[in-house]
Formats: C-alpha cells, structure tokens, sequence
C-alpha cells in the first residue's frame, strides 16, 4: 500500500535499510538458538547423556533400506486414501451444487441442510460415526468422512461459482430452447466448474492433509507408520528424524499441489478463446514432443482461497 | 435418550475443554497471526520473508503433525508439556498463519482508490489509515477470522486423539460403555459442536451482508 505515504527519501529508505538488516540478525539469532538448543546433549529420566538431535548416530537410520520401504507402504497408503476421497469429494461436490441450486424447493432445502451439516462437524468425528456405526473399517471411515466433508465444501464452492454467473447466460440458453436441465449442464456448470477448480484444488490439499486424522481412528497411513510406528521399531532416539521425514514429505507432497492450482489458476484466469488457443497450442506441441514451451500466461493473479481444515 | 442424560455431566465436561481449547488458542492465534501479518506486509524483507516461510511451512503441515510434535515429540526434546497445554500450543501455532492471511487478505481487499481518493483530498498518512483504510479493513476482515474460528473449533476435536479429553474423546469413552447407543450419542457431540459453530456462521454471514450492503 505505498500509496499511504509519500515516496521514501533518503532518510525513510536508510531507516529501511538499517531496520531490515536488524530483523535479518534477529531471525538468523533465533535461527542459531534452535540448532544450538537441538545439538545440546540430552539427560534422558535416567540420568544418563545421550547425543544431541544434530549427532550422527541420531540420522544414520536415513541410510536403513527398510526404513524407506515402510515409509514407501505409509505414503502410498495416505495418496490411496486421498485419491480416492478426493473423487469421491468431486462427485460428491456436483450433486450436490446440482440440488442445491435446483427449483423444487423439495430436492433444494434438504440438500442445504446436509450441506450446513458436513461443513459444520468434524472430520474426525464423522469418521468415528462411520467407523462404529457402519463398522466399515478405518479406510473406508476415512474416505467417506473425507468425501462428505470436502464434497459439500466443494458444493458450496459449485453453487457460488453458478450464482455468481452473468443472468444472460442461463436466459440466453432458454431463449435458444433448451431445457432447464441442459442450460444447467451445457452453460451453467462448465463455466462455474473452471472458475472454481483453483478453490476446488486448494480444497484437495485440505483433504490430503486431512488424510492424517485417519492416523487417530487406526488407519495406518503416512503419519502412523512413518512415525509412530518406526519410533517403536527403531527406538526412539531417531524420533526426531523420523517426525523430520514426515514433515517433509507432506510438505513436499502439499507445496506441489499448491503450485499446481495457482498455475490452473493463472491458465482458467486467462480464460476465453486465448487459453483454449494455448491449449490447442500445448497439445499440439506435446504430440510433437517438444518440452519447455509455456502455455497461456495469466493476466490476474490466482485465487489462493483456502480454509484451515 | 437415557444415556446421555445419565452422562451430561462428561458430557458437559468435554464440552468446557473444547471451549477452553477454542478461547485460549483463538486468542493465541489472534495475536500471533496479527504479528505475521504485520510483518507480511511490513515494508522491511526480511520481516515479509520470514512471514512468508512461517505462514506455507505450518499451512501445509497436517494438524495432526503438529499435535503429535507438541504431545510427543517435544518431552523428548526436553520440553515437558501436560496434554492439554501441548494441544493449545499446537492449535494456536497451527491457526495463527491462518488469521493472518484472513488479516492481508482483509487489507489488501480494500480497492487502492479508497486510499488514493483520501490521500488525493490531501490527508496525511495518519488520516488515510485511521479514518479510511481501517475502519474499513475492520468489517472485511471479521467474516473470514470468524470463518478461522469455526475450523478452529472443528480442529480442537484432533486432540482427542492425543489424550485431551474434550467432546469427541468423552463420546468414545462413552461409546465404549454403552455400545448400543452409539448414534445417539453422537449426535449428541454433534449437536454439542453445531452450538457453537451454526451461531458463528448465522455472524459471519449477517456481516458479510452488511459489508456488501455498505460496499
């Protein structure tokens, strides 16, 4: 907001400078207090020294083929359930935007109730709800938890998105004499879909992240098995490694999701005939086998909407 | 029916944990996230750069991660924590970036031309912000904090599953001493939480209409 004040002179810009370079040590202290307090020896309960987090013989376990397999078992275990929640979530998602902006108050009421419903429980209590009262196990608890929650997220977003569409587009399809269900399908939902998939997308990493309550109800994902269960396994001096890896691999797992719903956000915010073109383009060329060559360049930032959930 | 009569108190036992967990670390995450925010929009890099790593790196962390860090990874760094004051550090962390991207969005979602049209009429840095951009950063930014606090209170039933005992533990307790009423039991809980968050949204909503009234 630099059109608060008047452009810095001299003087405000060497304050600048002076502060930003005291914040800079400040951080970089704190950042040095952490390592020193992390590869300080530990005392455990009884008495006796053992080596700090930074030693050695706390991270040779990285080295442990079998460590990576089981992290291997738990990554796939947590992308399995993801995937398939997230599927469903979209399906989910559809009918319900579809009842919810239908005109038989009959279909349009009870599905906004349902919807007010996920959106205010926790996951992980639905979870628990389908765990015991369908026994269905952990995974399947945890699918559909995951589903009917991000799926009436992902409904509510739908349903905005066609709200907020121009009046036109639906009268403009009645007047050509289509029906209400095909205005719905061939006008309406198209567009609502592609303005939405950046909000849709950032809701898929919500989801992932959420696959890591199955981890309380027993379902051996990620979190479980990388950290809970190798602590047992290998000891538990190598804890704070294990929690390491883990942290990094959601982490790395999130943060390319992310990238990839800002970049759909930027090519959807292009919009119109220029990013069909430049997906004819990039099509095109993929055939061809050429590499490297940028798509449509977005005019707008993306929408980088997310809840924390 | 007669099951949760008999357990109201527990019940009501949960209850006062989840809300305590929701006060304390809301208020936690509110200051917090208001120091981020700050500094993400400070005009200082190092400060923005600090708020930018602070605010991707908890945002793309699952909850459950940091709970089990703060439950169980912490003793063993030598940082002792009872459960619960483990849970309420770890929500209020995991929260803040939240409120403070809903606090950037808020001011930067206030049009340039508010400002320039102030500073245009010749009004000094001290008036544009007092007069102008805050009194209208304030309404647009209370729908999305209120919107962080209901996740916030949907988020404080993970620390059942690190020994704090609020509403979701105590209807597993429960559960496991009358199996036979399991639903109703939950629905119960369910109902416990939409207290709290269905009035939350009825605010949020009711202002965000106002706002787009007065827009």
């Amino acid at each position: 907001m630099s059109v608060l004040y008047d452009v810095p002179g001299p003087r405000a810009r060497r304050l600048s400078m002076i502060l930003s370079i005291l914040a800079g040590v400040l951080i970089l202290a704190g950042l040095i207090a952490m390592v020193v307090f992390l590869a300080a020896p530990r005392v455990n309960a009884g008495g006796v020294a053992q080596p700090g987090i930074l030693d050695p013989s706390r991270w040779d376990i990285l080295l442990d083929l079998a460590y990576w397999r089981r992290i291997g078992v738990g990554l796939t275990a947590t992308l399995q359930m993801a995937g398939v929640a997230a599927v469903l979530a979209i399906v989910i998602g559809i009918l319900l935007s579809l009842a919810r902006t239908a005109r038989a108050a009959v279909i349009r009421v009870p599905a906004s109730i349902l919807v007010e419903f996920f959106r205010g429980m926790p996951v992980l209590l639905m979870m628990l709800f389908i765990l015991l009262v369908f026994s269905s196990g952990a995974f399947w608890a945890g699918v559909a938890a995951l589903a009917l929650y991000n799926g009436a997220v992902i409904g509510e977003a739908l349903r905005s998105g066609i709200a907020s569409l121009p009046k036109g587009q639906r009268e403009s399809g009645l007047a050509l004499g289509l029906t209400t269900m095909q205005v719905r399908f061939s006008i309406e939902f198209p567009q609502a879909f592609r303005q939405m998939l950046p909000i849709i997308l950032a809701q898929l990493v919500v989801l992932l992240k959420d696959t890591s309550l199955a981890f309380i109800i027993g379902y051996q994902e990620l979190l479980n098995i990388g950290l809970r269960q190798t602590t047992t396994t290998f000891g538990s001096r190598y804890q704070f490694t294990f929690f390491f890896v883990v942290w990094a691999i959601y982490l790395s797992v999130n943060l390319i999701l992310s990238t990839i719903a800002r970049f759909v956000a930027k090519r959807t915010a292009a919009g119109g005939a220029a990013a069909r073109r430049a997906r004819r383009t990039a099509r095109v060329i993929a055939q061809l086998g050429g590499a490297g060559i940028d798509g449509a360049r977005g005019t707008t930032p993306g929408n980088d909407a997310r809840s924390p959930d | 029916m007669n099951v949760i009569i008999e357990n109201l108190p527990r019940f009501a036992e949960g209850f006062l944990m989840t809300l305590r967990l929701l006060v304390i670390s809301g208020a936690g995450a509110l200051v917090i996230g208001t120091v981020v925010a700050a500094m993400r929009i400070s005009p200082i890099p190092a400060l923005r750069g600090f708020a930018v790593v602070y605010t991707e790196a908890i945002r793309n962390t699952p909850l459950t991660l940091v709970l089990f860090f703060c439950a169980l990874v912490l003793p063993n760094l030598g940082v002792r924590l009872d459960f619960t004051t483990a849970a309420l550090v770890g929500l209020t962390f995991y929260t803040s970036p939240f409120v403070a991207e809903a606090l950037r969005s808020g001011i930067n979602g206030i049009p340039v031309g508010q400002a320039e049209a102030a500073r245009a009429l010749g009004m000094g840095f001290n008036q544009t912000v007092r007069l102008i951009v805050l009194p209208q950063a304030v309404r647009m930014v209370i729908p999305p904090l209120i919107n962080v606090l209901i996740a916030l209170t949907k988020n404080t039933s993970v620390a059942a599953g690190f020994s704090v005992i609020e509403l979701v533990a105590v209807s597993r307790q429960v559960i496991q001493q009358n199996g036979n009423a399991t639903i109703a039991i939950l629905v119960a809980v369910a109902v416990f939480y939409l207290v709290i968050t269905i009035p939350l949204g009825q605010v949020a909503a009711h202002l965000e209409r106002r706002v787009m009234v007065n827009r």
